[in-house]
């Protein structure tokens, strides 16, 4: 490389380091940053009217799994948090299955409508997904709730004579979730089919498949990619959720956000919450690694 | 050379990349380009004449090596900087300015008056004979006028050298001709340098004072299109230029020996002998001279036909002669004949 | 009905799921919008037309407070964010790879990546320990929570239109002797223009949208819209938080249209 060359390349380099600076404070101040002091808190003792004192202790990792008896010092695997682990678990991976159930047959719609109606369909999916969230969790709300909607018409049609109860319940904070997260379904897989060769469904018909077997060989493991995405931007929110799960859960239905909340206001255990909000982005990360690398996988066309 | 040197590249060399995996697009290229002249560069995809007109236009820098425009060194110059041009293969029009706004855009950068950029904007498209499309945008223009905006364009400020990239390559065949002939008369009327870039061997063949054929970053030859076409100096540049006929052979005191035994008289020196289809003759078999060989098959080209012969040695030679519709002889496969050279057309060349 | 021909996109019963999806995605978002204008108090049963929701909360200080509060957040996050992201991706696009690119492009991606709440919890430490050091408690807090959380939308759009752009147009203008700041002002700004407004808007409506950073870093008597009406949600509803809600899907839906339109390839 010439010094000249050489000298032009440092040049944009250090461009490119220079326009970025501010974006890359902002975040920092507001966003990265943070996150470091919330692993230092995460090893802190608590203060007894919230807060921290700084003095070294594991107890806020340990008191993620285990709590001690106040009276006989004794330590005990902490059922009520294994429960509200589980409930965020199972609720995630049970919307992101009914928001792909959902968003599949949807997504596929609107990708092989005529192209004039397309960028309608779309449209329509967008709309909800830019939509706030606690909106949609209202409207959901207002739908299921014991007067609401729902009980409101079955009533009035004689179907059923007592409002079904759904209303902080596992069930409700279910529907909600999967109502909200639906569109973040459905638009990674519009994009993958979108990208999809329809000829291939002919040469699949072609070589004797029937419409199942196309969907089940063809279809599906080309636009896996586009599933994995979709799976995880409904997991990864739906595991940290908090609005959908406070609105339609009520307080005794939480999910870990919510008691990531609880730790930081009445709880009083900020160590805790700290350590509980490292162990959530850690499991968020290992999601997102697993998506990076089912989706560099995709692009391999022998994977 | 008498005329005054326009452009000269001596010793360039870009690489690509680094170390092991660095890709030398041009390697140690030197080439002297006269003021006024029609030059082409010549070639395959990837053998550097892009990249060697970049390095005139300054949009790249050499890895090694000196650019002179007009006798000044511009090696690290930036293209604002060199007093050249260039006609992109995308055209590259802004698409948020008018036609005129296009034309004008060089002159309006160097801060020349508006008065006076007004008036070459209007004179430039006179020129390519786009004056009613003045104020409609760019996208609104059929690819030939889009192709005139960019000449247009590139010859408003008045450049030293015209550096054109393929700029006939997204047309069809019809305005392609045209353009050619267009091109041709700017050139002549402006009397700037062009340096055009082309894969398209009957282009550069027929608008070109003089060509560089290249090849894997380096020039081959450099000569006008006639020497070129009857003087290969290597069988990159005959097979690359026109289809030729590869005969190796041994020298011998009176031209060439083929493997056949059959001495042939040939200028040049080297171990193959090439022909121009073209220049083949067939007549019937043990009648005269001639090299014996088979018809393997027969391919009708409308104004000629191609005729795949096989010598007795297993050589394969294609000659092309007038269709038989048009008074020419007719073959059939399997058909013995006599190949005759037209005199003066054998040639020897180095591999 | 037997198919006239045999259609290779069609997936059976493929067509009535993404009727229904569509028809339940609507049908709550239509019923808070009808309600909204229920001239009882009820938001199940209708009771004929009015406007009176809508009086209420305009006539209602605490949410003409948020509303206020709210618009001023959203105004001055996606101004710093779209400037600070139009920056970045000049930076970071259409130039030779460099060391650090990926890093650049991890960081301000990252909001994208960490559950809000954790970024929430994380804020409330860091400007708790900031208000109390130095006593201010205005809103300079939110709108640079919500200014970094929006970098990333307003990135996005941006960078994807410098991409799609041929670089070929700005090497262009240098042959035509623009020096680097004229071909920046005469070429890469105006045809960027689209992608920095399309990036401000999607700044605009997420700031707006934001719920649980905003429930977090606010200090006393903060409240936007959103978190207005999630203290509400304690209480009795009323068709008055329906009447908020259709104003601020109204708003959405304007901007995102603008958006589309601005994002939309000619052509």
């Amino acid at each position: 490389m010439s010094p000249a060359e050489q000298s032009q390349k440092k040049r944009s380099a250090r461009n490119g380091w220079l326009l970025s600076a501010p974006a890359l404070t902002l975040l920092f101040i507001a966003a990265s940053g943070p996150l470091l002091i919330v692993l230092v808190y995460s090893f802190l003792t608590p203060g007894q009217y919230g807060n921290v004192i700084w003095k070294f202790s594991l107890d806020g990792w340990t008191g993620i799994l285990f709590t001690r008896d106040i009276f006989d010092g004794t330590t005990n695997l902490a059922d009520a948090h294994l429960t509200i682990f589980w409930r965020s678990v199972k609720l995630s991976l049970m919307t992101t299955a009914l928001t792909f159930a959902l968003g599949f047959p949807t997504a596929w719609f609107i990708a092989t409508r005529p192209p004039t109606q397309r960028a309608m369909w779309l449209f329509l999916i967008t709309i909800p997904f830019w939509t706030n969230l606690l909106i949609r969790t209202f409207a959901i709300n207002e739908v299921i709730r014991n007067e609401g909607l729902m009980n409101t018409v079955l009533i009035g049609i004689g179907l059923i004579s007592e409002p079904i109860r759904l209303i902080n319940t596992d069930t409700a904070v279910f529907i909600g979730m999967a109502y909200v997260y639906l569109p973040l379904m459905v638009l990674p897989l519009f994009a993958a089919i979108d990208r999809f060769d329809m000829k291939l469904l002919e040469a699949g018909y072609d070589l004797y498949a029937s419409r199942m077997q196309v969907l089940r060989h063809v279809i599906l493991p080309i636009v896996k990619p586009g599933i994995v995405a979709g799976s995880i931007l409904v997991f990864v929110p739906s595991l940290g959720a908090y609005v959908t799960p406070r609105v339609l859960g009520g307080g005794k239905n939480m999910m870990i956000g919510n008691f990531i909340e609880l730790q930081f206001g009445q709880g009083r255990n900020w160590p805790l919450g700290a350590a509980l909000s490292m162990a959530l982005l850690l499991i968020v990360m290992a999601a997102l690694l697993v998506y990076v690398r089912a989706s560099t996988k995709g692009s391999n066309p022998h994977g | 050379m008498t005329q005054k040197v326009a452009i000269t590249a001596q010793n360039v060399v870009k690489a690509f990349g680094q170390g092991a995996a660095a890709v030398r697009a041009l390697d140690n290229v030197s080439v002297e380009i006269a003021a006024g002249e029609f030059f082409t560069l010549l070639g395959p995809s990837g053998c550097g004449k892009t990249t060697l007109l970049r390095l005139i236009a300054g949009f790249e820098m050499p890895t090694a090596g000196t650019i002179l425009i007009d006798g000044a060194d511009v090696t690290e110059k930036p293209p604002n900087h060199r007093p050249v041009n260039t006609v992109f293969q995308s055209y590259a029009l802004f698409p948020h300015l008018t036609v005129a706004e296009n034309i004008g855009f060089g002159l309006k950068m160097q801060g020349r008056p508006k008065a006076e950029v007004a008036a070459t904007t209007a004179e430039m498209l006179e020129l390519v004979k786009l004056e009613q499309m003045a104020d409609r945008k760019t996208s609104q223009l059929s690819g030939g006028q889009q192709q005139r905006v960019a000449l247009a364009r590139a010859l408003a400020p008045r450049p030293k050298v015209l550096l054109l990239d393929e700029p006939l390559s997204a047309l069809d065949l019809k305005l392609r001709k045209e353009m050619q002939v267009e091109l041709k008369r700017l050139q002549t009327e402006t009397g700037i340098t062009f340096v055009f870039v082309t894969h398209d061997q009957e282009e550069a063949l027929t608008m070109s004072d003089r060509i560089a054929v290249m090849s894997a970053g380096k020039i081959q030859q450099i000569g006008a299109p006639r020497d070129i076409y009857t003087r290969p100096v290597n069988r990159f540049v005959a097979s690359f230029i026109g289809e030729t006929n590869f005969l190796p052979v041994d020298p011998s005191p009176h031209g060439a020996r083929l493997s056949t035994g059959d001495v042939i008289a040939a200028d040049g020196d080297g171990t193959v002998l090439i022909v121009r289809p073209e220049q083949l003759r067939l007549g019937p078999a043990g009648v005269g001279a001639g090299l014996a060989a088979k018809v393997t098959g027969v391919v009708y080209f409308g104004t000629d036909i191609h005729v795949n012969l096989m010598l007795a040695d297993g050589t394969a030679l294609t000659a092309r002669v007038p269709s038989p519709v048009d008074g020419g002889a007719d073959f059939a496969t399997g058909q013995d004949v006599a190949v005759t050279f037209q005199p003066g057309a054998a040639r020897l060349i180095r591999e | 009905m037997a198919e006239r021909s045999f259609e290779v996109s069609r997936l059976p019963g493929f067509a009535t799921i993404a009727i229904a999806v569509f028809v339940l995605l609507y049908l709550p978002i239509a019923t808070l919008v009808v309600f909204s204008f229920n001239s009882g108090p009820s938001i199940a049963v209708w009771q004929g037309w009015s406007l009176h929701w809508y009086s209420d909360a305009w006539n209602n200080e605490a949410v003409k407070g948020a509303t206020f509060r709210s618009l001023i957040i959203a105004t001055a996050a996606s101004a710093i964010a779209t400037t600070v992201a139009t920056m970045a991706a000049l930076g970071t696009t259409r130039r030779a790879a460099f060391g650090g690119q990926t890093f650049i492009y991890v960081v301000i991606n990252q909001p994208l990546m960490v559950p809000e709440i954790v970024t929430a919890v994380a804020l409330l430490i860091l400007f708790g320990v900031i208000k109390q050091a130095t006593g201010y408690q205005g809103l300079a807090y939110l709108i640079i929570a919500h200014a970094a959380f929006c970098t990333p939308f307003a990135y996005l759009p941006i960078r994807a239109r410098l991409e799609g752009m041929d670089l070929s147009l700005e090497t262009a203008a240098s042959d035509l002797y623009a020096n680097p700041w004229q071909t920046f002002r005469h070429v890469t700004l105006p045809l960027l223009a689209p992608g920095i407004a399309a990036g401000a808007m999607l700044a605009f409506v997420i700031s707006l949208d934001d719920v649980v950073i905003t429930e977090f870093v606010k200090s006393g008597g903060q409240d936007t819209l959103p978190t207005y009406m999630l203290g509400q949600m304690r209480r009795a509803i009323t068709p008055e938080v329906n009447a908020i809600s259709t104003a601020l899907l109204g708003l959405t839906i304007v901007l995102l249209t603008l958006f589309f339109i601005l994002t939309r390839k000619k052509n």
